[in-house]
């Protein structure tokens, strides 16, 4: 099967396995130091994986388009199974939701006249970009998904993903035509949070679980198991009162059980938001300036 | 002329398969497939390439190839760069060097050769990793993706083994 490979000369393999084992030791040394450049010049190694990712995108666009459609079957197939069941639940929800909405309405026509009565800045309403996932990150210890829209469509560092459900994470590296998207749940998210119903802020710390913890809070006892955890817009990354998830309790520590299920991702939403203060002075301003 | 051309080409391409393979296992357990419950840790398809084409041709995937393989992985998993590099690297060095024990056995001692080598490999990369992040990483889905690498490896080992008696390789 194998031909043997030595030259002429006697020397042909023990010179072949000599350099074999010195590029071993070279590429070994080489991946520790890539190790280490990855920790100290964070700028270049993001350059380089942008790089990679824009060229590698196209393929696993194409790869993932078959995977995506048989998943879509199989949903399909699930659904029809339980069909009976789900119209069930829609019924019962709707019933409840019917009279949500007849609150909803009376608190926003409210909302309005005092809005105006005290002449509030109006929210600037942000715009986004819709993506389709390519990639799971397909190694342990992290929490990414890479998405087929990059710098071109407007995706910048920073900006916040969602989908119908709720918060996905957050842009961390942008390509041409590909992202990287850090899942609230990876070890390196950080997310600043309210609790709607208790009224306290804190941290939401991912640790590759499938619920990221509550930290930094004032007071844990007052956050209860079931409470609405929103983002809180501090540190000016995250639009404000965005749906992350329902607090429950585990082993003694608040946990946060997101509203979106990460690990069924297809298309997300990546929000074009602006910090209201840096944006430039316009036409907000005059209605600001009328305030008695 | 012509023809020496024609063959000298394909057997460049024959040559290229071990890696073009690899490279498609690689690519094949980054792509989102959603299934219900804790499915983000997919086998480490790329991993038993290496394993094989390192124990039945080391020649046409060498080890600058499972250098590359790796630092893809982690160039498109977004972890630490040059982390899979290093343990493709170990693993490739390993196996062609123990190869001979391998080639002609029934299947079975090659699957246990893997079973063998993936806990200390997987130690090691969780040890590095540790290191990387500067905590101390879960253990729960690096140990179930050691599991799955074990039960897909005769899966992809039999596709691989096709591969290899069609291309005659």
């Amino acid at each position: 099967m194998r031909a043997p490979r030595s030259s002429v000369l006697g020397i042909g393999i023990p010179l072949r396995s000599l350099l074999q084992r010195f590029a071993l030791v070279l590429l070994i040394g080489a991946s520790f130091a890539l190790m280490v450049l990855g920790r100290v010049d964070t700028a270049t190694v993001e350059r380089t994986r942008t790089g990679v990712m824009d060229v590698v995108g196209p393929v696993l666009d194409v790869l993932s388009r078959p995977v995506a459609a048989a998943n879509r079957a199989v949903a399909e197939v699930r659904d029809i199974m339980f069909l009976r069941a789900e119209l069930e639940r829609l019924r019962d929800e709707n019933e409840r939701l019917l009279q949500w909405q007849t609150v909803a309405r009376r608190m926003e026509a409210e909302n309005v006249a005092l809005r105006q009565l005290l002449s509030v800045v109006p929210e600037t309403m942000p715009s986004f970009v819709a993506a389709r996932v390519i990639a799971d990150s397909g190694a342990p210890f992290v929490r990414t998904v890479l998405v087929n829209a990059g710098h071109r469509d407007g995706v910048r560092k920073g900006q916040v993903v969602m989908n119908e459900d709720g918060v996905v994470g957050r842009v961390v590296e942008v390509g041409e035509r590909s992202t990287r998207i850090l899942l609230i749940t990876d070890l390196n998210s950080r997310i600043p949070i309210f609790d709607e119903d208790s009224g306290l802020r804190g941290i939401l710390a991912g640790d590759n679980g499938d619920s990221p913890a509550l930290s930094f809070l004032p007071n844990q006892a007052q956050v209860l198991p079931g409470n609405r955890i929103v983002t809180s817009g501090h540190g000016g990354l995250f639009p404000q009162g965005l749906p992350i998830g329902v607090a429950t309790a585990r082993d003694g520590q608040i946990r946060v059980r997101p509203y979106v299920d990460l690990h069924r991702l297809e298309y997300v939403r990546i929000i074009r938001y602006e910090l209201p203060l840096l944006a430039p002075a316009g036409e907000e301003r005059p209605v600001a300036a009328d305030a008695p | 002329m012509n023809t020496s051309l024609a063959e000298r080409s394909v057997v460049v391409v024959r040559n290229l398969i071990p890696g073009l393979a690899t490279l498609f296992l690689l690519l094949l357990s980054v792509v989102p497939l959603s299934t219900p419950n804790s499915a983000l840790v997919l086998p480490p398809f790329a991993l038993m390439g290496i394993y094989f084409w390192s124990v039945y041709r080391p020649d046409l995937l060498p080890i600058a190839a499972a250098f590359g393989i790796g630092l893809m992985q982690d160039i498109l998993s977004g972890g630490p760069p040059g982390l899979f590099a290093a343990a493709y690297l170990g693993v490739h060095a390993v196996m062609s060097w123990q190869r001979r024990f391998f080639v002609g056995k029934a299947f079975a001692v090659e699957w246990l050769g893997f079973a063998v080598m993936v806990p200390p490999l997987y130690a090691a990369v969780w040890l590095v990793g540790s290191l990387y992040y500067l905590r101390v990483l879960p253990v729960g889905e690096i140990f179930i993706q050691g599991l799955l690498a074990l039960a897909f490896y005769p899966a992809i080992t039999w596709a691989l083994g096709r591969l290899r008696a069609a291309a005659r390789i």
